[in-house]
């Protein structure tokens, strides 16, 4: 549905945009990290993309991968009715240098969303004007979402209550433990 | 000393001035979950803010890596939690999409009727809590009345009344009881009575109109730009509805009307939620109408969708079959989609990664208030303490959410 | 501390030791004033409870006083998170004895099933905690049934842990009462 836009976007950045590709009624480019910003800039000004509204900006972690991390942002035009899924890759395999110019010049709307995917993925965003943690406490250290992180190590901000039990059968050795995707180095993803 | 009726300059007076800081802190009355705001005051008037969220995360995403992507229904019930329902059928739509099938027509239209009974629920609690924190607390305990009632048609249906984790990839959990239609249609006429007495109170009483009308303005320039999406972004003018703009479900066989504001205040923020009752309202009557009477509710696939019990025990290809979707999940092949439905508060989107095997690879909420609830602080600046209170109110931020 | 476990059938009477005790007892269960701390889903069900259908005030618990210092029943609804916790025992600290607390829903009583890197697993890991009202969310009768078991309590002047057995629903024997919604009138 959105074909066109690929088009456009191959057209105009040539050898910026890495990979196009069509599955399951979306669109979605993969481009280059040092365009990022004019891409986006781009296809928000251009008058036959017109992507007035910046839907979604996050990350996703494949650690197996180099680079790591993939930004991945959803954009649509409300006049034209169509979408665009816009997908940049960065980040070493230890998760430093994940970095990747900021939207937020171009759509205010990014600044939480940036400031989401910094706080959980350690993704920093240049020229983000505040990108401080927004769903953690600023004293938590790592980011949680990350693969490696284990879901759940927890990081108490006050000293838990010691010297009282709970009353059987619900001690804290008991119950199941339910995870079934545990991080193992080596497996293919 | 001068005398009192003499005209004096602001900066004539020598009055000290700093600015107080005041923090709305995460436990506070206006029950909208936990939010903590705080503000820089000069006087009563808001200089600057900083909203700060996070104290709901509850680590959604996280969760849904280790388990199945059945087992993700009970999570996503929990984000929107006043419109439980409209959670379950967006993220079934984007597993559906992500496997390229589409449900039975039977199960189209029951997933329409109770995702619009759950926005109802969700639209009253909003404008009900809204209209208490002004002090009118009577239209809330009857907007509460109407939220029960349809309470108990989810709780004949689904057995919970609230988060009901029914949805299913494929279906349903179960097919739609002998007198569902009955009780529906007996429900929706006492919803719109209680509407109308709640309206005589509230629209022409010259304090709500007041203290609604002309504050927390914003335009459909800076709404667009900031990711708003759903009854906020309809009350600045724009009538973007993701039901009209990108049907999915049965929604294009249905007329229904999308209520669009003019000003893009809270006066009009309020209004459109009340008429999207009424609209919702209609949704329902057409499709109880066209919905068959008979027919399967989950599509015939056994790779999807759990076999009957009796199946199950009688005949090794159901045991085989159950064994593998409980066991080992349902095997979504490797790829990504993003599903996006109208959501209670905008534009409800899941972006999913898939590695191949039965557990999600990455399962990515877009909630529709966290856009909105970042213009919180902008819309608030400028205003005096008590209009934070119905602004933030009118964006109906859900913390479930927002704080995924 | 005790090390064995008391088991109550819910309805218990007396250890009161005095006549005074137990007028007291008496007068502050059925005047309990809450402290709403309502954070997530449970919330929804909170606000049922406050309302016609499922009414509260006819336990004389109703009255909300957003100042800790004037409440005397912590009410815990929803899920606390890490971040959440030390504003819980702040407000707890700040309430004035004799003060019970209340975890509503199970996130409160245990964290339910988010046992994550944010989610406090249960508020007794920082504050004592009175009776926990499991279900997620509980339906209003079950939180007035952990309410009236609350206010056996502060009858009895008890604050030994213990666990309620299942006891017989005396609506047992009613014809089926899920028939509520009816045709239009």
């Amino acid at each position: 549905m959105s074909q066109k836009v690929l088009d456009i976007l191959k057209s105009t950045f040539g050898s910026a945009i890495l990979e196009t590709k069509s599955e399951h009624g979306d669109e979605t480019a993969v481009v280059a990290t040092s365009e990022w910003r004019k891409i986006a800039k781009f296809l928000r000004d251009d008058s036959r993309t017109d992507m007035q509204m910046m839907v979604d900006l996050c990350g996703v972690d494949f650690p197996h991968r180099e680079p790591r991390f993939e930004v991945v942002m959803h954009l649509s035009s409300l006049n034209l009715g169509h979408r665009l899924r816009l997908k940049t890759r960065v980040g070493d395999s230890d998760g430093d240098g994940a970095e990747v110019d900021s939207v937020v010049p171009i759509w205010p709307g990014a600044n939480w969303f940036e400031r989401e995917t910094f706080d959980l993925m350690g993704i920093s965003f240049l020229g983000h004007p505040d990108l401080r943690r927004i769903l953690m406490y600023p004293e938590f250290v790592g980011h949680p979402l990350r693969k490696d992180y284990p879901a759940d190590k927890t990081q108490p901000l006050i000293a838990l209550r010691e010297g009282f039990e709970k009353l059987p059968p619900f001690d804290r050795h008991e119950g199941m433990s339910f995870g079934r995707q545990v991080f193992r180095s080596g497996k293919a993803d | 000393m001068e005398p009192l009726d003499q005209e004096l300059e602001e900066g004539e007076l020598e009055l000290p001035s700093e600015p107080m800081s005041l923090n709305m802190g995460p436990s506070h009355p206006a029950m909208h979950g936990t939010i903590r705001i705080v503000m820089e005051l000069s006087g009563e008037t808001i200089m600057k803010t900083d909203v700060q969220i996070g104290y709901l995360h509850r680590g959604f995403e996280k969760m849904c890596e280790r388990g199945s992507w059945t087992q993700v229904f009970p999570y996503v019930d929990r984000c929107n939690y006043a419109s439980a329902m409209l959670n379950n059928v967006g993220y079934a739509l984007a597993v559906e999409k992500l496997l390229d099938v589409k449900t039975t027509e039977r199960c189209q239209y029951y997933r329409v009727v109770l995702g619009e009974l759950a926005r109802i629920a969700d639209h009253l609690t909003c404008n009900g809590a809204m209209a208490m924190e002004l002090g009118a607390f009577t239209p809330l305990l009857w907007f509460i009345k109407g939220r029960e009632m349809i309470y108990d048609v989810l709780e004949e249906e689904t057995g919970a009344r609230l988060t009901h984790s029914f949805g299913r990839v494929g279906g349903m959990a179960k097919p739609p009881s002998p007198n569902f239609k009955e009780m529906v249609r007996g429900v929706i006429p006492r919803i719109l009575g209680i509407l109308a007495e709640a309206e005589s109170l509230l629209l022409s009483n010259r304090i709500f109109m007041d203290r609604l009308q002309g504050v927390g303005k914003i335009t459909a320039a800076q709404a667009i730009a900031l990711g708003w999406t759903g009854p906020c972004l309809r009350s600045t003018g724009v009538p973007y509805d993701v039901r009209k703009a990108h049907p999915y479900l049965v929604y294009d066989r249905f007329t229904f009307d999308v209520p669009v504001g003019q000003d893009g205040d809270n006066w009009d923020r309020f209004m459109v939620r009340l008429e999207e009752i009424r609209q919702s309202g209609r949704i329902i009557e057409q499709a109880l109408d066209q919905m068959p009477d008979d027919g399967p509710i989950n599509i015939d696939d056994p790779r999807i969708v759990l076999p009957p019990k009796d199946e199950v025990y009688n005949t090794i290809e159901g045991t085989i079959q159950h064994f593998k979707i409980v066991m080992e999940g349902i095997k979504v092949p490797a790829g990504e989609a993003y599903g996006y439905t109208e959501g209670g508060n905008g534009e409800l989107g899941f972006y999913l990664v898939s590695d191949g095997s039965g557990t999600p690879y990455r399962v990515r909420i877009r909630p529709p208030c966290f856009a909105i609830t970042q213009a919180l602080g902008g819309l608030i600046t400028g205003l005096m303490i008590p209009d934070v209170v119905p602004t933030f109110g009118s964006l109906n931020m859900i913390g479930g959410e927002c704080d995924h | 501390m005790s090390t064995t476990t008391r088991v109550f059938e819910g309805g218990e009477q007396g250890f009161a030791t005095t006549r005074l005790d137990a007028f007291i007892g008496w007068a502050q269960k059925y005047s309990l004033f809450m402290y709403p701390f309502v954070t997530a889903c449970c919330g929804m069900e909170f606000f049922s409870m406050t309302s016609p259908r499922y009414d509260l005030s006819r336990f004389g618990a109703e009255v909300p006083r957003f100042s800790p210092r004037q409440a005397d029943l912590l009410w815990v609804v929803g899920t606390i998170s890490q971040r959440q916790a030390p504003v819980l025992k702040r407000v707890y600290e700040q309430m004035l004895d004799p003060k019970w607390v209340m975890a509503f829903g199970t996130c409160a009583s245990c964290g339910g099933f988010y046992d994550n890197y944010t989610t406090l697993a249960g508020i007794d890991k920082i504050i004592p905690c009175d009776i926990y009202i499991p279900g997620c969310p509980p339906r209003p009768e079950a939180v007035f049934d952990g309410l009236m078991l609350l206010q056996d309590k502060i009858a009895r002047g008890d604050r030994t842990p213990g666990i309620v057995k299942p006891r017989e629903d005396p609506a047992a024997g009613l014809v089926q009462l899920h028939n509520k919604v009816k045709a239009p009138a």
